[in-house]
């Protein structure tokens, strides 16, 4: 009952922790140390205080903060709990992680970072609480404002400043067409408390509006297919904890705003909705699995892979939409399930990935996928907990990606029962581009996951790496012990979404959830599909077990190293194993289309033979820069009129009077 | 849970584990006898399996312990595939666990696993080889799921079992969409058995090798689970296949008396299958690499075109 006064107050317990912080002198490593695990102990409060609010009625709390007249409004209702949990039990893991992690040098001040880290999870908080435009605007920009001076935590490299610009730019745009959305919803009556917003009944033509703005704002904070520029750049150049939050955490409030605005305070669907945010979301799938494929930078690899992630929660909304607005309600419930996991799974193994980026470039430096190599023998911890979130993100069963994918694969198999014909035929190529989607994420964390810590170390310096200290590893051990939970566990999962699906779509899966056991999870009939991946867990740690014990018992277990084996060779090294680039040739092959390569190839008789090629994304080129000359120009249009000489200006200001004066009689 | 359903669903998979090199076995005799060699019998995977198991196990200095753990789970994913997939009765227990979207997700995670591990030594060959077969995957992995697409919009299901059932007691009529289904999935088996035109199972160049390649550093025990674990592969495609568009003749679980012909009629239709194979590698040629992607894509698009078809035609 009181799990809105318990998550406001770790809220504030946050803000007052990072003002403490502020205030104490103490050593790098005590700081980090005593403030980030006290911050992971206000996650975890959250998380267990948002749980029981999934299946409870709303709350609500009136601040009387702000403005005159302009009381804070804070609501927790299901859709709202979920988000917080979800930023609880990922928050948890990161803060562990960075109490280890900003114990050692490199960046900024410490306490600096440990106030902005904390006003980011405060605000995030608030966004997720806000129930009115005027709160959610101050918490969604105080957000954007904490991360951005996250991000430039290193604001002594160039490159990390110029991309802590692009993400404000790109969050300000996107923050301009939130405020208009708002502007729309409110019709006119001036009252911008989503109570209000809900209440009014807008035109088709309105609400599409309303919607396409929704899109495109929360769009340019979650990296929709236009607006995902930032992501790539942003990711690398903030500090990997804060990596882990903005991609693992902060994506999903701009999910959160989206399915806020779309399915809460708009009050009819469209159809035509869901085919736009189905065929944006796939689109920024295939793009970024695409991009992901070729990175030679790890971080930068795992940001692609995040637009990618993002592109198929925003495919599950599409088809939500579509059924929702076919009135198929519980279709709809089910696809909203399928989206809401994966944001959940997403969260998880995400920052589990960037969090184990983070510890690799402690141990090693690098950054750089070429680098890289062998670290599985000297950091057999990380590399552990990194499989586990390789794997998961790879979609394989029985861990959680896999799960949600399922889901949604099988909502797709369901939505031949639409009752327009064009959408139907739509849907296989939808499918397909989904299964693409899928398997080409397979290969990309292959290449992660083999070129950093599996085969010979690229560089000599890796010799001296050394495993992640005792909080980092309980940060990636709590991330991954979620992976593999969720994953065996997903009627339970589904359960826990479903008041949401009754909230926001007005169905129940709770007769699909009832005749099946918990060990199955079925897609809304048995008869139709089933999943059980606690007997995958079991049948395969039984048979390995069995094929173990028989082998040896009739076998033997002899063994003997020896060289690898090298054709009779005798040279082989370390720089003949698959680059990251040589991983990724293949897929730059085949979909060279989609990239932008620059390639210099040396002549045969070149003394120093170079070869260099350079990839980058063609949106730049088609999109940006001419917006940038675009206005560039304008302002040389403009900068006409600046002579810099007094009397000029005095002459335009009597102008313009005068123009005031003939107008206004 | 009824015992006699547990009963069929352990006699399928060790009947599956045992006869699997048998089949292997039966493909390459063919492939002999149409090259006109007399080739080494249909028993020789059995003894090179036996011959493996007594070997020392022989591994790279710096093999960690994922290069160890790879052919266990490889073998133990094997193992569940074929268990779901229903060779000689439906109905199984195991099937509940994992309908077709779940068996790709599980033929993905064995393959995974054996990527990594061929990248854990760290030769050209080893990285080459993952390389390689992750790109020949993520190409036929979608054009597999796209064939399970069709039959499971025909009958509303994604469960094998459910599937069979259905394709099993329908009008025996040509169905164009599971035509194309079928080619595609014919294209798609050979592609992930690493067979010829995608890969040559017998090479012994390691620079034109795919699945070979991934297999270099493995010796004994290690190489004779991911041997048989391929074998089942085999055994787990050819049973799809025929689970899919050949299903006459299953038996229904707990039908004791219809056991028998039901295994009789599956060693006819996999010994016609495997001959078929043969034939069709005797006949065709290893392509290049980069011919591999227009090989799957083709295969994609057909597979495509099949729902497509089924969706406007309903036939």
């Amino acid at each position: 009952m009181l799990s809105l006064q318990i998550i406001l107050a770790v809220a504030i317990y946050w803000i007052a922790l990072g003002v403490a912080g502020l205030a104490l002198r103490c050593t790098r490593e005590a700081h980090a140390r005593l403030f980030f695990s006290l911050g992971a102990a206000g996650s975890l409060v959250l998380a267990v205080a948002a749980f029981p609010a999934l299946s409870d009625w709303p709350q609500t709390l009136v601040l009387p903060l702000g403005l005159p007249d302009l009381p804070f409004h804070l609501r927790l209702d299901p859709l709202s709990a979920f988000f917080l949990l979800l930023l609880g039990a990922a928050s948890t893991g990161v803060s562990l992680h960075s109490a280890g992690y900003f114990q050692k040098g490199g960046g900024g001040d410490i306490r600096l970072v440990c106030l902005q880290y904390h006003v980011f999870l405060a605000a995030m908080v608030m966004v997720l609480l806000a129930d009115d435009g005027y709160l959610f605007m101050v918490a969604w920009e105080s957000m954007a404002l904490a991360s951005y001076f996250l991000v430039t935590t290193d604001h002594r490299h160039a490159e990390i400043r110029s991309a802590g610009l692009l993400y404000l730019v790109v969050a300000h745009i996107g923050a301009v067409a939130i405020l208009l959305c708002f502007g729309v919803l409110q019709l006119g009556t001036w009252d911008y408390t989503f109570a209000a917003m809900r209440d009014n009944a807008l035109s088709p033509g309105w609400a599409g509006v309303a919607f396409l703005l929704a899109l495109f704002g929360f769009g340019a904070k979650a990296g929709f297919l236009p607006v995902h520029v930032w992501l790539p750049e942003a990711h690398p150049a903030a500090p990997s904890p804060v990596s882990a939050l903005m991609s693992g955490v902060m994506l999903k409030t701009a999910i959160y705003g989206l399915l806020r605005v779309s399915f809460d305070l708009l009050h009819l669907q469209i159809w035509w909705w869901g085919v736009v945010a189905l065929s944006v979301g796939l689109l920024t799938a295939f793009y970024g699995v695409a991009f992901a494929a070729v990175q030679t930078d790890m971080k930068r690899l795992l940001a692609w892979s995040s637009i990618e992630n993002i592109g198929i929660v925003l495919a599950g909304i599409g088809l939500t939409l579509t059924f929702h607005a076919y009135d198929m309600s519980l279709l709809s419930a089910f696809a909203l399930a399928a989206t809401l996991y994966h944001c959940l799974n997403h969260a998880l193994f995400k920052s589990l990935l960037f969090l184990a980026t983070g510890s690799v470039m402690h141990a090693t430096r690098q950054r750089s996928l070429g680098k890289l190599g062998g670290l599985i023998r000297r950091m057999p911890w990380v590399a552990a907990m990194a499989l586990i979130g390789t794997l998961a993100i790879a979609g394989l069963p029985p861990l959680n990606g896999f799960a949600s994918e399922w889901m949604l694969l099988q909502a797709f198999l369901l939505t031949p029962g639409l009752p327009n014909s064009y959408l139907n035929m739509f849907v296989p190529v939808a499918t397909a581009a989904v299964a693409l989607v899928v398997a080409l994420a397979g290969y990309v964390m292959v290449k992660f996951y083999g070129v950093v810590f599996l085969g010979l170390p690229r560089e000599e310096s890796l010799a001296e790496a050394h495993d992640a200290g005792a909080f980092e590893r309980l940060g990636l051990g709590w991330l991954a012990l979620w992976c593999v939970v969720l994953g065996v566990t997903p009627v339970f999962v589904v359960a826990a979404l479903d008041p949401i699906a009754q909230m926001l779509v007005g169905a129940t899966l709770r007769n699909m959830l009832g005749q099946s056991s918990w060990i199955f999870l079925t897609a809304i009939q048995p008869e139709h599909a089933s999943y059980g991946p606690m007997v995958f867990l079991l049948v395969i740690v039984g048979v390995m077990a069995a094929t173990f014990l028989v082998v040896r018992r009739f076998y033997h277990g002899r063994m003997r190293r020896s060289a690898p084996w090298d054709c009779g060779f005798l040279g082989l090294n370390a720089r003949m194993q698959d680059s990251a680039e040589g991983f990724g040739q293949p897929i730059k092959q085949i979909f060279e289309p989609f990239f932008r390569i620059e390639r210099h190839h040396p002549s045969p008789f070149d003394r120093a033979p170079r070869y260099a090629s350079k990839l980058e994304d063609n949106l730049w080129y088609w999109l940006y820069l001419p917006i940038v000359r675009l206005a560039e120009r304008l302002a040389g249009l403009v900068a006409v009129l600046h002579h810099g000489r007094i009397a000029l200006y005095l002459v335009y200001s009597f102008v313009t009077l005068l123009l005031l004066l003939v107008l206004m009689t | 849970m009824n015992w006699g359903y547990l009963a069929s669903q352990l006699f399928q998979t060790a009947l599956a584990i045992a006869t699997a090199p048998l089949l292997l076995g039966w493909v390459s005799q063919c492939r002999a006898w149409l090259q006109n060699r007399s080739g080494p019998g249909v028993l020789q995977p059995y003894r090179v399996l036996f011959k493996l198991l007594q070997k020392d196990a022989v591994i790279a200095h710096n093999a960690s312990w994922l290069f160890r753990l790879a052919p266990y789970v490889v073998f133990a994913c094997m193992v569940l595939a074929v268990s779901i997939v229903p060779l000689v009765a439906t109905d199984l227990p195991f099937a509940l666990a994992a309908d077709v979207i779940a068996l790709v997700g599980l033929l993905a995670l064995a393959r995974v696993f054996m990527a990594l591990a061929a990248m854990d030594v760290g030769t050209a060959f080893g990285s080459l080889g993952a390389r390689r077969e992750m790109l020949i995957a993520c190409l036929a992995e979608p054009a597999l799921l796209m064939v399970f697409f069709t039959p499971a919009l025909i009958s509303q299901s994604t469960e094998l079992t459910v599937i069979v059932d259905q394709l099993a007691h329908r009008e025996l009529r040509l169905y164009p969409s599971m035509a194309f289904a079928a080619v595609a999935f014919l294209m798609v088996l050979l592609a992930e058995n690493a067979r010829i035109p995608v890969d040559n199972p017998t090479t012994h160049l390691e620079l034109t090798m795919v699945h070979e390649a991934m297999l270099l550093e493995y010796s004994a025990r290690h190489l004779a689970l991911m041997e048989w674990a391929h074998a089942l592969k085999l055994m787990t495609y050819a049973a799809i296949g025929i689970a899919l568009f050949a299903p006459w003749g299953i038996a229904a679980a707990g039908e004791w008396l219809m056991f028998p012909l039901a295994v009789g009629v599956l060693a006819a239709k996999l010994a016609l299958g495997g001959a078929g194979l043969a034939l069709l590698e005797t006949v065709s040629a290893k392509m290049r690499i980069f011919r591999v992607p227009e090989f799957l894509g083709m295969a994609f698009m057909l597979a495509v075109l099949g729902m497509l078809t089924w969706i406007l035609v309903q036939a």
